[in-house]
């Protein structure tokens, strides 16, 4: 009988050696390429949804006074640039954006863009916290309880866990910062640093980091008593998804031929859990992490709100109720760059881990 | 004798899924084990390695070389998975891990049983693929499952599986996932490492032609006991047991009426290890 199989394997893959860039890289170089296109969508997404948004900010922002003189509000128009077509605003609006110059705002009076550096680092301290925190648990709770599936520790993890996607949000942080805060008084109030230290100097603007750039211990662990609660408030719910489908991902993993194939070669344990099974489960749970992650940053606005953590939810907040358009603007654009780039993460992931997707 | 099972009887959660299987293997010899899904022939082969599922009890003697298996710490038994006695699955498509190189699942047990390091274990890994007749051995070492066809696959797995120079190989339905043109490519190999590594093989599948093709031996499985057993020529001309017999009355039409045992008989088949391209010495893979 013909040996059909060795010739057809023998004829080399094409995909691989298209003009020297080995598939990750292109792989790469495709996602990102991608994302700057998508990038340019979310401004003129967000640019047309402020803009359709009814409510005037003329009103918003003059006094009743000034709003009855048709010359201070022609004027204030001009200021801001809407007196101009739609798409002249966007067009000059994008222009700022690529310059890094995001409009002023008009409740601050500052470039938005100075506004968005002060702000957005305070988030992404706290919401990186909890992400990460979020990741380490939920993965470990879940793994731990697909291996001892319908013993004690599943059922309690799997108790936990749903407990951890019921509770909403911002009930869990009001009863996390009565119970810590003001009864057992073991935890900071509110704020990123106790005041009477003072911030550290901005380096990054992520407190723990800058607390030990400067070599100020006590300021670290101030930012840190600060950072822990709001942030396993916020993990809370992404630990209890986690766990959950890390679970039944690890679960259909353990039940594959390849992971009984890795048994019959006498592996040890615990190269099986790691090399076989993880790497597999992963690809699901790196799927659920990345739309958990963009919902914990919505949780964040809550968060920040009861634990006066003065991050970009506080400020998308006041924003908004002010009609600063500018502001808003910024606040969505940086969401959905944010957004972007917990996809683009995902993306790779997805390559590092998989073969086949980075090989199509 | 390499192996021998006597009782074996396994049952899972109170169902009798074996009754008393007595077998035994010999060095360079083909056992066929033949019968319909669910006499038990896969779970006989999990039995040997101890990787019966979950909730399942084994009582009876799995013998390894005078060593008894059934009663075998997990850490001694894993020196004997894949070390002593390796394992080919069914489908190749599904027991190579698609997201790790050939390479890797050629050389870790490999490494972990001989204690061999990275370079040696890849020089051996690359001489296995060529035994295997893998074409350019070097480049699939890098590559990954899904960029071979199926035949090759599965020959990987027997590469993968003979890495550590088993005495005894249980291929479980090794042809049935591939395609008929595949199936005697595989068979020969099969039957050609037997041959030259002196391997213990228990072949076990529901196919009366691949049966009729490589054992030496053949033993027929129902309902968890085996019902016949014996040399190939003897079971399947002259069937002592009315299930063997109905066996090969529902063969097609083309095997039956002819001579079924030697119909699909492959050519050579012993002949072909000598010829295979990169064939390694004994002394290189014992």
């Amino acid at each position: 009988m013909p040996e059909k199989d060795v010739a057809v394997a023998a004829v080399p893959r094409p995909a691989r050696r298209r003009r020297g860039v080995p598939p990750l890289a292109r792989f790469l170089i495709r996602r990102i390429l991608m994302a700057l296109l998508l990038a340019w969508g979310i401004t003129l997404v967000t640019f047309v949804l402020t803009n359709l948004v009814p409510g005037d900010p003329v009103a918003a922002n003059l006094g009743q006074r000034a709003l009855g003189d048709p010359a201070i509000v022609a004027q204030w128009r001009t200021e801001h640039g809407l007196d101009k077509p739609l798409w002249e605003q966007y067009a000059l609006h994008l222009g700022g954006v690529v310059q890094g110059d995001l409009g002023m705002s008009q409740q601050s009076h500052r470039p938005v863009a100075e506004d968005l550096a002060e702000y957005v680092p305070a988030t992404l301290e706290l919401a990186g916290v909890a992400i990460a925190i979020s990741l380490v648990l939920g993965v470990a709770f879940g793994v731990v309880a697909a291996l001892r599936r319908d013993r004690l520790a599943d059922h309690v993890l799997r108790v936990l866990s749903l407990v951890g996607i019921s509770v909403p949000t911002f009930w869990l942080a009001l009863v996390a910062f009565y119970v810590f805060f003001f009864r057992l008084q073991i935890t900071p109030g509110s704020g990123r640093v106790d005041p009477a230290l003072g911030a550290p100097p901005g380096v990054t603007g992520l407190q723990t980091v800058d607390a030990l750039l400067a070599g100020r211990w006590d300021i670290f662990t101030s930012a840190v008593g600060h950072l822990i609660t709001p942030a396993l408030v916020l993990a809370l719910y992404t630990i209890g998804l986690l766990t959950r489908f890390t679970r039944s991902a690890v679960l259909e993993v353990l039940g594959q031929d390849y992971v009984r194939a890795a048994r019959a070669k006498g592996l040890p344990g615990r190269v099986i859990l790691f090399r076989y099974v993880l790497r597999s489960a992963l690809v699901p749970i790196i799927t659920v992490a990345g739309l958990a992650f963009g919902s914990l940053l919505s949780g964040t606005v809550l968060v920040e709100a009861i634990f006066a953590w003065p991050g970009i939810g506080q400020y998308a907040y006041k924003s908004a109720t002010s009609l600063d358009l500018p502001a808003v603007m910024g606040v969505g654009l940086v969401v959905g760059v944010v957004y972007l780039a917990i996809n683009l993460i995902v993306d790779v992931l997805y390559g590092v881990i998989d073969p086949r997707v980075r090989l199509q | 004798m390499t192996l021998a099972i006597t009782d074996l009887k396994v049952t899972i959660g109170g169902k009798d899924i074996l009754r008393g299987v007595d077998l035994s293997l010999q060095e360079g010899r083909v056992h066929g084990l033949a019968g319909e899904s669910g006499s038990g022939k896969t779970m006989t082969g999990l039995a040997v390695l101890g990787l019966l599922p979950h909730g399942a009890r084994a009582t009876g003697s799995i013998a390894l070389g005078g060593r008894e298996l059934l009663t075998l710490a997990n850490k001694e038994l894993n020196q004997v998975r894949g070390g002593e006695v390796a394992m080919v699955f069914q489908d190749p498509a599904t027991s190579l891990h698609p997201m790790l190189t050939i390479g890797r699942q050629l050389t870790e047990h490999m490494r972990h049983h001989l204690g061999v390091g990275k370079k040696e274990a890849r020089a051996r890994a690359v001489e296995l693929l060529g035994k295997v007749r893998i074409p350019g051995a070097q480049e699939a070492y890098g590559r990954f499952p899904h960029q071979f066809s199926g035949g090759m696959r599965q020959r990987i797995a027997i590469a993968i599986a003979l890495a550590c120079s088993p005495k005894v190989l249980i291929a479980d339905e090794p042809t049935t996932a591939l395609d008929v043109t595949v199936q005697a490519g595989v068979l020969r190999l099969l039957r050609g490492l037997c041959d030259e590594l002196g391997l213990a093989v228990l072949l076990v599948t529901h196919d009366l032609g691949v049966m009729s093709a490589v054992a030496d031996e053949v033993s027929v499985m129902k309902d968890g006991l085996v019902v016949e057993s014996g040399p190939r020529g003897q079971v399947l001309r002259e069937p002592a047991h009315p299930y063997t017999r109905s066996l090969l009355a529902s063969l097609p039409d083309t095997a039956t009426t002819t001579d079924t045992a030697t119909t699909t008989d492959l050519p050579a088949a012993t002949d072909t290890a000598a010829g295979l391209p990169g064939t390694v010495t004994d002394e290189g893979v014992r």
